[in-house]
């Protein structure tokens, strides 16, 4: 950034006791013209068009309208999908957070000393971590085939890898006078750590899986869309056949739901901080 | 001193049979969450699916990562990231109006209320809804794709938006008052400046994600590199699969820690 504040010549002002200041440019202007030039690219690759979104709009608003009102007596059939939904990332979330404890011990540099083992599961886990939920879904059902396993594994993995880096950048962050202070005092590392790291990290480490619950509530949603089981399945099917007002009911009913979980979230979260 | 010490240990407060409690009910939520899962075994042939795909991670198709032409990988990156970037911005610049709508401290209860309502309703119905419902309008391809990242993403972005809002110190607001500014000045020099940085980190942050959608959108036929994949990996072209795959990973990790470093920057002023 200094290099590119430097490029121009700055601004000088004379103050009234005689004394030159320089003010350096604002670099808004550079970083205005960059952005120009990338939306252009954008909007020719894209073929972003202005006017066919203004002309067509209303067709966006035909499959809403459809869905309304919602096929109220529908409700029996989304039950048990909607059931398997909050299981799924219930069952995920849940193995994921705790398989993401070990290694993210592993991977914090103030326990883990050996920087060779750290570095390796710090990269697996990066690459983990770019793998979208819904293709690492879509990779499952051709392993172990269409239904909500393959969800659930999905939901696992993207859980296990996401909580393993918040929880390894708070490991990091921790105090470790307490550690020392008990080491000091005769107690083993284990120990140590069990009285001294996990009451600072207890709090903050189930806001974090409360928190991927949430998320993965809405993620497991769409994994039917692959063929990984839940309401997605359903949705899919209704969208398919044109059933909007079903697909509007199956839609209501996880709307419905998430918004209970988020609050529930919520106040736990807000007790636990 | 000793007994100091004894004394502070017996006087903390016992936990255990709230513990037990805890993990009880942890347990029976695993039990009875496990009953949704049909566990059929591994598929057949799964286990040479999962061989062909580490064969193709490792042998990739090098025609297609390589190739300039509009099939190859590195053009669909380009569109992934184009997607991405248009999705965003008209996502962010939406996001403005919907955000001091939804400000508790600017705007009266029943109007942040609705708004907001609306926000969760954005952020709660999957993407590929928006996308089926977008089709409609631009037809199958990138554009619809960016039309479908630009709703969604206005539901997040407003979220933190909101919270920077509410952040917002009125005593500048107050004093630039007291100076004789006018509107405009009290916007830009009071509002601006609070709002700015917080603004492009989450609008950042965001592109990081959307990425990672765009890449998703695909399954629906709003381009990007989701739908070739899902042709190679039902026509069992597993060096495509492989190819297409370690484009993605690339692509994500250079946008994420290029965002990172930026955000860093930003907060750090």
């Amino acid at each position: 950034m200094s290099f590119f504040k430097n490029l121009f010549a700055q601004k000088e002002i004379t103050l009234s006791n005689g004394k030159v200041v320089k003010q350096p440019r604002s670099i808004v202007p550079i970083v205005l013209i960059i952005l120009g030039f990338f939306v252009y690219i954008s909007v020719e690759i894209t073929g972003f068009d202005m006017q066919v979104l203004i002309r067509r709009q209303r067709f966006f608003f035909d499959i809403l309208k459809a869905m309304f009102p919602p096929r109220w007596d529908f409700a029996s059939d989304v039950w048990q999908p909607l059931f398997d939904t909050i299981k799924m990332s219930l069952l995920g979330s849940i193995i994921g957070a705790v398989a993401a404890v070990p290694f993210a011990v592993l991977a914090s540099q103030n326990v883990n000393q050996n920087s060779i083992l750290r570095n390796i599961i710090r990269v697996v886990f990066s690459i983990l971590r770019t793998l979208p939920t819904l293709i690492i879904a879509l990779i499952a059902t051709y392993i172990f085939g269409i239904g909500t396993f393959a969800g659930t594994l999905a939901i696992t993995i993207f859980t296990f890898a996401i909580i393993t880096k918040m929880l390894f950048e708070q490991i990091e962050t921790v105090e470790m006078g307490p550690f020392e202070a008990m080491e000091s005092l005769g107690a083993t590392k284990t120990q140590a750590f069990i009285a001294a790291i996990i009451p600072q990290l207890l709090p903050t480490y189930l806001a974090f899986c409360l928190y991927c619950f949430e998320i993965n509530v809405r993620y497991a949603a769409i994994l039917g869309y692959v063929g990984a089981g839940g309401i997605g399945l359903l949705l899919d099917e209704k969208l398919a056949w044109r059933e909007y007002s079903r697909a509007g009911m199956v839609l209501f009913m996880l709307f419905v739901t998430v918004v209970i979980i988020e609050s529930m979230s919520r106040y736990f979260r807000k007790r636990l901080t | 001193m000793k007994d100091n010490i004894r004394k502070t240990f017996e006087a903390q407060p016992k936990t255990l049979v709230r513990n037990v409690l805890i993990a009880l009910f942890l347990i029976f939520l695993m039990y009875w969450s496990s009953t949704a899962i049909e566990y059929a075994g591994i598929h057949q042939g799964g286990t040479n699916v999962a061989r062909n795909i580490m064969r193709g991670l490792i042998n990739p198709d090098r025609n297609l990562l390589f190739s300039t032409t509009a099939q190859g990988v590195p053009y669909l990156i380009l569109e992934t990231m184009a997607i991405a970037l248009l999705g965003t911005l008209i996502g962010a610049i939406l996001a403005i109006p919907v955000s001091f709508l939804a400000s508790r401290n600017l705007m009266p209860k029943v109007i942040s209320g609705f708004t907001m309502l609306f926000l969760a309703a954005v952020r709660t119905f999957p993407a590929f809804v928006y996308g089926l419902m977008f089709i409609r309008v631009a037809g199958p391809g990138p554009f619809a794709g960016v039309l479908t990242l630009a709703l969604t993403s206005i539901g997040m972005i407003s979220k933190l938006y909101i919270e920077s809002i509410e952040d917002l110190d009125r005593g500048i607001i107050e004093s630039l008052d007291a100076a004789g500014c006018n509107t405009l000045e009290k916007v830009r020099y009071g509002i601006l400046p609070q709002l700015m940085t917080n603004f492009l980190s989450t609008t950042i942050y965001r592109f990081e994600i959307n990425v990672k959608n765009a890449s998703i959108l695909g399954l629906v036929g709003a381009g990007g590199l989701g739908a070739p994949l899902l042709f190679a990996m039902s026509a069992y072209r597993w060096s495509e699969v492989g190819a297409i795959l370690i484009g993605l990973v690339v692509l994500v990790l250079i946008v994420e820690q290029a965002s990172s470093m930026i955000r860093t920057k930003l907060a750090r002023g």
